[in-house]
């Protein structure tokens, strides 16, 4: 009964949509919002309902025999619900009839509510009919099994169960983004409060982005026992692009809300950033190119993907080519100013971007224009991306600081001669602790220009004020320092964990011992073991360097349902890094012997903890209140530098 | 006047932004490509030396050989050919004879390859698009969906 009523629900809400979509190009924005509502309520209670078959591993219906085992642990049994295409679509659904919810909620009424609600009832329905067409959830097999199959041990894990929500808020809610730019272009209100009132969605959607990214890359870390937590891998590139976009989006918009000016930009952005998730989606799902974590092969899904990227892409592009032309330049600006360093940025962050694409589709390409197959290697995108972003990297310590229109560079420059000192002492400092490293040299100088350059740069916004200051500035301009900050802890963190990262792989015998960077590593042996649903075999290992000496338990486990080994990697953290050993698989021809391999990942949290970093200074701009007031057509276009307090209510 | 000279300004920044990416783009893409070889075409085409290539296919029976320290060998066939392959580094976990796996790396004289990267299936309905595609040309459709879904290898 379950499986139907989740199927009657997503029915339901299929209708609700177009109903939504009906109203909302009508221009009856209540209508449409109430529509938009129920079909979240219906398409939410859809969710609930295949959660249900997973949590009561009912196996008549197929994507629970596929996915899940009646011995799986409680909890992935719901994350088992959308760890597979399907689900996942469904849960894709969920999320963007749940941005047209709380927009239909919250947002002032009027003709750009209505068409926004219009678009993104458009578009849902088009989600959902390839969620009910082309991959439903809930069908039923005709014949039952015992038990199922498992889901993919891989994903077993507390990162992965949340990295689809967050990757789809962020994914997803660009959808939100695209209706109300496109709305925007269809009503030709593309100016300074359009700009304020997309603002709190780009920001939402692209920290929950930055967050459902990191988890990814956190997983792969852990769980794949390779050691490396980014490989420009086709899936990677597909939320990468996305996320570089949104980038480029969040900080057009603050030219467009503070200024009228980039609106065409800016709207561009808008709609792009959106296309991009569904290139992305049509990339991971469709089997196009190889990816070590992609879902299994299936063309004629990804034609219907492909299908609906065209539809968007051509309605957006369309009306884009209608309207942009239309819109108003906005005052003009010297290149050295908040607008010229603000504009510098997005051709930067586009043209990063394109440069990903170009990677990501030249084999596409190659292909169907000569048939020879081809992969573009990753140090393609290192040479590529490393000297655009070094540069991009030097400017907001500065730009930070300039007046709109036109900005004087003197004092800023002066002001920033501290960060510049301590910058080029980190480097020194990097240079000798990790000689001939030049592109970790590089990374630290300006990780720390940005870090301490942010910081100067708050010091000036705080001025004599102390405290009572710091706390009356307001949350955009906090969110701004901390994502920025974090940017520069992000960068040190990964230009000296790739390029001081050491490893090495050894077959040992018990008793026998090896050495890595001044660590002697003893293995004593393997033993058996056995959990809820998979059976271990457990290294023990004795790590020694110095006085410090700890134990380490790598495992190599076996999950009988899915037919999977799995690799459980043991990982001791210290201030500097982390000490990482994976266990490979018995010799063969050399019983007892086992193969290890061990590696010392120097300063990966600063890795993961600068782009949390970067999603906590997105959310804090989202939750900013000058956001939530309202820009007057007849309201001064700001010429100072940001306020420093939060206006009175 | 002045929204004249904004527009000049910013075109050259972005012209010259364009240029400078164009030259990365040109210089990197080229070093970095790995062409897809089935292992018939590795035999039959004699690919030089020094070539990066990725190739696809099913590790052969009874093929995998422990080598010195971590060194691991084996052969990658599509049911009609084989090639060597060698790797320093632990394979991934769904490493097994008879199962798909596509080797990154270079050619060398002897017309085997030294392995950078190893792709194996990761669940038990995907394998990497490229050893699907060998079997495919070898083999016919059949026998590389056979491979696909057959779980031998794996559940010891």
């Amino acid at each position: 009964m379950i499986a139907e009523l989740g199927h009657l629900l997503t029915v339901l809400a299929f209708g609700l949509t177009l109903l939504a979509a009906y109203h909302g190009f009508s221009g009856r924005d209540e209508l449409a919002a109430r529509a938009m509502g129920l079909s979240a309520v219906a398409a939410i209670f859809g969710l609930v309902a295949l959660v249900m078959a997973f949590i009561r591993s009912d196996f008549s219906v197929e994507l629970v025999a596929r996915h899940s085992h009646s011995l799986k642990p409680f909890f992935y049994k719901i994350a088992g619900a959308w760890g597979n295409h399907e689900g996942s679509m469904l849960l894709w659904c969920v999320i963007m009839l749940g941005y047209g919810a709380i927009a239909g909620a919250v947002m002032a009424p009027g003709r750009l509510k209505a068409r926004a609600l219009g678009v993104q009832g458009a578009l849902a329905a088009l989600s959902l009919a390839y969620l009910l067409f082309a991959s439903s959830p809930f069908t039923r097999l005709a014949d039952p099994p015992l038990d199922g199959n498992g889901l993919n041990p891989l994903l077993q894990d507390p990162a992965l169960a949340f990295h689809p929500p967050f990757l789809y808020l962020g994914y997803v809610g660009f959808s939100f983004v695209f209706s109300i730019a496109a709305a925007g272009l269809i009503e030709g209100q593309v100016g300074r409060e359009w700009a304020r009132r997309v603002r709190p969605w780009a920001l939402f959607a692209w920290s929950a982005l930055t967050i459902g990214i990191s988890l990814g890359a956190i997983w792969a870390y852990y769980e794949l026992g390779w050691g490396g937590w980014w490989f420009w891998d086709p899936v990677e590139n597909a939320s990468f692009m996305p996320w570089l976009v949104g980038a480029a989006l969040v900080h057009s918009l603050i030219v467009t809300q503070k200024r009228g000016s980039m609106a065409a930009w800016t709207v561009l952005l808008a709609v792009l950033t959106f296309c991009l998730s569904i290139l992305g989606a049509f990339l991971v799902r469709s089997g196009v190119l190889t990816s070590v974590h992609a879902f299994a092969l299936d063309p004629e899904r990804g034609a219907l993907l492909l299908a609906g990227l065209v539809i968007v892409g051509v309605f957006a592009l369309g009306l884009y080519a209608w309207r942009a032309p239309k819109l108003e330049a906005g005052p003009v600006f010297d290149p050295i100013s908040r607008e010229g360093a603000l504009i510098l940025n997005n051709l930067f962050l586009s043209v990063a971007a394109a440069t990903v694409l170009v990677g990501t589709l030249y084999p596409l390409v190659v292909e169907a224009v000569s048939g020879e197959k081809i992969s573009v290697g990753s140090p393609y995108f290192d040479m590529t991306l490393a000297p655009l972003m070094a540069i991009l990297f030097l400017a907001p310590p500065a730009a930070q600081s300039f007046a709109w229109r036109k900005a004087d560079l003197t004092p800023v420059l002066k002001r920033l001669i501290i960060a510049g000192a301590l910058a080029i002492a980190a480097a020194g400092a990097t240079f000798i602790l990790l000689a001939g490293k030049l592109w970790a040299v590089l990374g630290v100088a300006i990780g720390v220009w940005l870090i301490a350059g942010t910081i100067t740069d708050l010091l000036r916004r705080i001025g004599g004020g102390g405290v009572a200051r710091a706390f009356a500035l307001s949350a955009s301009i906090w969110g701004m320092t901390i994502a920025h900050i974090g940017l520069g802890v992000f960068v040190i963190g990964a230009s000296v964990e790739v390029n001081g990262r050491v490893e090495r792989t050894f077959a040992l015998m018990p008793g026998e011992t090896a050495e890595l960077d001044n660590w002697t590593f003893t293995f004593n042996g393997v033993q058996s073991d056995e959990g809820p649903n998979y059976f271990s075999q457990v290294a023990d290992i004795t790590a020694v360097k110095g006085r410090r000496e700890m134990q380490l338990a790598p495992q190599k486990r076996f999950y009988p349902a899915a037919g999977m080994p799995t690799t459980e990697v043991a990982i001791r953290k210290s201030l500097t890094g982390d000490l990482y050993v994976a266990l490979g698989d018995e010799v063969r021809g050399r019983p007892g012997a086992w193969t290890l391999r061990v590696s010392f990942n120097p300063m990966i949290d600063w890795v993961f903890g600068g782009a949390g970093l970067i999603a906590l200074g997105g959310f804090m701009a989202f939750a900013s209140k000058r956001l939530r007031q309202r820009v007057e057509v007849d309201d001064p276009i700001t010429v100072e530098p940001d306020l420093v307090a939060e206006p009175a209510e | 006047m002045r929204a004249r000279s904004q527009r000049a300004w910013l075109i050259a920044i972005a012209g010259a932004l364009l240029a400078g990416a164009a030259v990365l783009v040109f210089n990197s893409l080229g070093d970095n490509l790995n062409y897809t070889r089935t292992p018939t075409n590795m035999v039959q085409d004699s690919v030089p030396a020094g070539t990066r290539v990725r190739v696809g296919g099913l590790v052969g029976v009874d093929s995998i050989l422990n080598g010195e320290g971590a060194m691991v060998h084996f052969a990658i066939t599509d049911g009609t050919y084989d090639v060597n392959v060698s790797y320093d580094g632990l394979p991934p976990d769904l490493f097994d004879e008879g199962q798909g796996i596509v080797a990154e790396g270079v050619v060398l004289p002897d017309g085997s390859v030294k392995a950078s990267r190893l792709v194996a299936r990761h669940d038990e309905n995907y394998m990497p698009k490229e050893a699907y595609d060998a079997l495919k040309d070898a083999g016919g459709e059949d026998a590389a969906r056979a491979a696909m879904y057959s779980r031998e290898g794996a559940a010891k």
